[in-house]
């Protein structure tokens, strides 16, 4: 019971790292309905620059302020280079630039940075906890808890911005429609910046999470491609559906791994687990778990 | 096979009313709580225009929907050719026993030309296999020419040959909602369902968009049920009008009783007139 | 002689429906036909014949494939890799158990195996419709290459998890297989698949069954109003989409590599399959000729570029710049023609008609 419990946490935890890049997708995904594939590499390239920086010599806290400029100006770019010449393009081709995007942040990141698998320590401790749990202790490290810990910050911070603040009103009002949002004077491309740059942010801090768990290398941009089961069990547009997707396939792949991995006589489901867990939800659900539900009418 | 030998002779009618095609019996539909449709019921006769009026909301389209069974009424039942069918059809079985229809927000396929959505509309009425497809050899390679033909009657009735090979995504609207009448018109419908054929036209097109209408009807002998607002349209080119309020019949004839009853005007004027 | 569709006339509808209308087009192609199949393998040395022509005829076909699920049905699919992979574990499973099987029939029956696994992973598309459909895709992909990883008997219990494509003959003992065939030899067989495939497939998109694709793409209430049953036409182009693809994964193994990989397969070759749908052109076949033309003479021309110029780069900064340049060239080809080559050609050719007099 107390492995159970255990592996369970351990996937919990897991799945707001997860949570943490699905979020990014579906900020931009709310504000400018572009399915943002480049996300991956947008958390690979924030973590690459954060830890170039820390080489180079930088205190930590320059360091990150340094590269969440980096990341204001990578969303600039994109925004100009991208998304403007794209505007009313159909979502496939938006979809299809963003793997573009996608294939340059990662060649450009490595291009600056190398490719060699970096170390990130700064200082969060990743000792193990035992809690006392029943008979025995449960194993949790601490980069764990703390990542759980500014996914929960994050997520209140976006929160706050989203419903309190008058940009929020404006991202809100971009994402329901951005012909009428326009017309009331909302200007589109500034809003774009901004959702970019945030997402581009909380990719800052799911890059360094994730970076201080596994080291800073190339398959981060993979960690990715876990995110979009995530959000699509979440549902497109639904902050607390990524959060919740994140949570879900975290635990439900560490779960199936220990435990069903076995039956089947083979390792490694976690490979696939998410995708399908994902599908079998969207068989029933095909908005997601907290989408918008779709309604055909003719 | 020509256009004028288009029009299949049509189906024996329903045993219950005699000349009647279609008849709706107390169907009601809903949305989780929004009622659409209560008990409305009403008949089509063979032949006819029939024209299906209300305000805005009134439930029209959704009407449009229950008889070709995209939606299917939680109550009541639809008699087509005097086969009863409880909470309506299929979609694929209304379009396979001859009712066509057009939509409101014009639904063409955007990506094909013209020729190619109306080829489209006969994909019922095809039946080479795959292979032959592959191949364009046989029974594919007759029926493309074969069905060519009667599309091109179609093109030529609707005047739209110039337009043949354009992609319907570039046309203006109103050529839009001629080549999606031509699309419903290449299944050689007994029941053709028109929903708001002349929205956002001006006067001359919504006259010659009449005429095909009456065309189609008088040529074609095929039945029409239409929804509009254009009151002058209405008027002139249906035989019979039901009216819709709230998801409510209240009313039910010819233009003239219709344009005379006490309810309609209080529906359309609100009341205190 | 002038390139002119004036004056030229058409005085039957099947003259109408050809798919090259035009006399000159008809010439073209035939030239084209005859210098792919005698000049190429006759004139080009072992690198362009292995390098270029063989990735090319074979990533076309996988691009026809993903073409009609995509292009043709509006289905997005990143799930190409895996029903390639199919494609070529049945071909390997096939030839090894029965030996004595034309490798045409191997082909052909890996390609039927690949589509029913497509059909398998088709069945959400009832309900999941536009990029919620790629994590199913996605779910194909993992799972398919897991799965031919993991149990051995995919690979026949190999050690080493390479394994080698068996040399099989066309007729007598010319082989077409394996490195042991001559590659003029693989080279030709590949040309006549695919020729043959792709006038399959041009076929099917001007019939019936490609109208029908086209109507569930473009507008799928309305196809389903007019008598088209969504599942069913989906289903078909899962089918002939990973029919192709199968086909296309068998021909990589057997005919390019000559190993069996599930790596060779991954989600990033899904990936690279998309691009030259996208840049090629969504629904076009010619269009997939001109992808996979672009996809795999891009690496090459970037790889060589700093050698012409009398650069010498290290190769890993080489692999990222072309990581770069790859990403910067999809972003500027959509930017420029969303609509990918076959619009470019299209709109080459009517300049073409009107020239030298442009109103």
């Amino acid at each position: 019971m107390a492995f159970f419990v255990e592996t369970l946490l351990n996937g919990l935890l897991t799945g707001v790292l997860y949570a943490l890049v699905a979020l990014g997708f579906v900020l931009i995904f709310k504000a400018s309905g572009v399915f943002n594939f480049a996300q991956g590499s947008m958390v690979l390239f924030a973590a690459l620059t954060f830890v170039g920086l820390i080489e180079f010599g930088l205190p930590i806290l320059l360091a990150l302020l340094v590269s969440v400029a980096v990341m204001v100006a990578v969303a600039f770019a994109i925004e100009r280079a991208v998304l403007t010449p794209l505007v009313n393009q159909p979502q496939i081709i938006l979809f299809m630039a963003t793997i573009g995007v996608f294939y340059f942040l990662d060649g450009f990141g490595q291009t600056i940075w190398g490719s060699d698998i970096k170390q990130l320590d700064i200082g969060i401790p990743q000792s193990p906890i035992f809690i006392p749990f029943g008979e025995g202790d449960l194993l949790v490290t601490e980069i764990d808890l703390f990542a759980a810990g500014v996914g929960g910050v994050l997520v209140l911070v976006l929160a706050i911005l989203f419903q309190k603040t008058k940009v929020g009103r404006a991202l809100r009002a971009v994402a329901d429609d951005h012909q009428a949002a326009q017309s009331v004077g909302i200007p589109l491309r500034s809003v774009w910046t901004i959702v970019w740059a945030v997402a581009g942010i909380v990719g800052l801090f799911a890059g360094i999470m994730w970076g201080s768990k596994l080291g800073v290398q190339f398959s981060l941009s993979l960690v990715a491609l876990k995110a979009l089961p995530v959000l699509l069990l979440g549902g497109l547009t639904s902050i607390p559906g990524a959060i919740i997707g994140g949570l879900i396939i975290g635990a439900g792949e560490k779960l199936a791994e220990i435990f069903v991995g076995p039956l089947i006589g083979a390792q490694a489901i976690e490979d696939w687990f998410a995708y399908m867990l994902a599908m079998v939800v969207l068989m029933v659900r095909p908005q997601g778990l907290f989408g918008e539900k779709i309604i055909e009418r003719v | 096979m020509s256009v004028t030998e288009m029009t299949a002779p049509a189906a024996a009618a329903g045993p219950a009313e005699p000349g009647n095609l279609l008849s709706v019996e107390d169907v009601s539909l809903a949305f989780g709580g929004v009622q659409a449709l209560s008990n409305v019921s009403f008949d089509i006769r063979k032949g006819e225009i029939r024209a299906i009026i209300g305000p805005n909301g009134a439930g029209k389209s959704s009407m449009l929907n229950v008889i070709n069974g995209f939606y299917q009424p939680q109550e009541g039942a639809v008699v087509y050719r005097g086969q009863r069918h409880e909470g309506g059809m299929r979609p694929h079985f209304a379009a396979a026993n001859g009712i066509a229809r057009t939509f409101q927000n014009i639904a063409l396929f955007r990506g094909m030309t013209t020729l190619d959505n109306i080829m489209t509309g006969r994909v019922l009425k095809m039946h080479a296999n795959v292979v032959e497809q592959a191949f364009y050899m046989f029974r594919a390679r007759r029926e493309e020419v074969e069905h060519r033909r009667v599309v091109e009657g179609i093109i030529d009735f609707l005047h739209i040959e110039a337009i043949r090979k354009t992609p319907v995504g570039r046309l203006p609207y109103g050529l839009q909602k001629r080549v999606e009448l031509g699309r419903a018109l290449a299944a050689e419908p007994d029941l053709l369902l028109l929903d708001e054929p002349m929205a956002g036209m001006n006067v001359e097109e919504k006259e010659d968009m009449s005429r095909f209408i009456l065309d189609v009807n008088e040529e074609f002998g095929t039945t029409i049920a239409l929804i509009e607002h254009d009151m002058g349209v209405v008027m002139d080119i249906s035989d019979r009008v039901v009216v819709l309020d709230y998801g409510r019949k209240i009313a039910d004839g010819t233009p003239d009783e219709v344009r005379a009853d006490p309810g309609v005007i209080e529906a359309y004027l609100g009341v205190g007139h | 002689m002038f390139y002119r569709e004036a004056g030229q006339f058409h005085t039957s509808y099947i003259a109408d429906q050809a798919v090259f209308p035009i006399p000159v087009d008809r010439i073209a192609i035939a030239a084209f036909a005859v210098i792919a199949a005698v000049a190429i393998p006759m004139l080009g040395n072992e690198w362009f014949l292995s390098t270029i022509m063989l990735p090319f005829l074979i990533f076309a076909l996988a691009a026809i494939g993903l073409n009609i699920l995509t292009g043709y049905c509006g289905q997005l699919s990143l799930g190409t890799g895996g029903f390639m992979a199919t494609g070529a574990f049945a071909a390997f499973k096939l030839s090894t158990a029965f030996p004595d099987l034309h490798i045409l029939i191997v082909l052909l029956l890996s390609g039927l195996i690949a589509a029913l696994v497509g059909i398998a992973f088709g069945l959400p598309s009832l309900r999941i419709k536009g990029f919620y459909l790629a994590v199913a895709t996605l779910a194909a992909q993992f799972f398919l290459i897991w799965m031919f990883n993991k149990y051995g008997w995919f690979t026949n219990y190999s050690a080493s998890g390479v394994i080698s494509a068996p040399p099989r003959a066309i007729f007598g003992d010319l082989l077409v297989t394996s490195s042991q065939a001559s590659l003029e030899a693989r080279y030709l067989f590949a040309l006549g698949i695919v020729v043959v495939l792709a006038i399959a497939a041009k076929n099917m998109a001007r019939s019936r069954i490609g109208r029908m694709w086209m109507a569930i793409r473009d507008m799928d209430i309305a196809a389903e109003i007019m008598g088209i049953r969504p599942l069913r036409t989906k289903l078909s182009a899962f089918a002939f989409s990973s029919f192709y693809c199968g086909i296309a994964g068998a021909m990589w193994a057997f005919l390019h590599t000559g190993t069996v990989e599930p790596l060779a397969f991954d989600v990033n070759r899904s990936f690279q399959i998309l691009f030259m749908v996208i840049i090629g052109g969504l629904g076009s076949i010619l269009g997939s000729f001109f992808g996979a033309a672009f996809i795999v003479l891009l690496p090459i021309m970037l790889n060589n570029a700093p050698g012409w110029l009398g650069y010498q780069v290290p190769t890993d900064l080489l692999s990222h710049v072309e990581f770069m340049v790859f990403g910067v060239l999809i972003v500027f080809f959509l930017i420029v023609e969303p609509a990918g080559f076959a619009r470019l050609w299209q709109i080459g050719k009517e300049k073409l008609r009107r020239w030298p007099f442009p109103y």
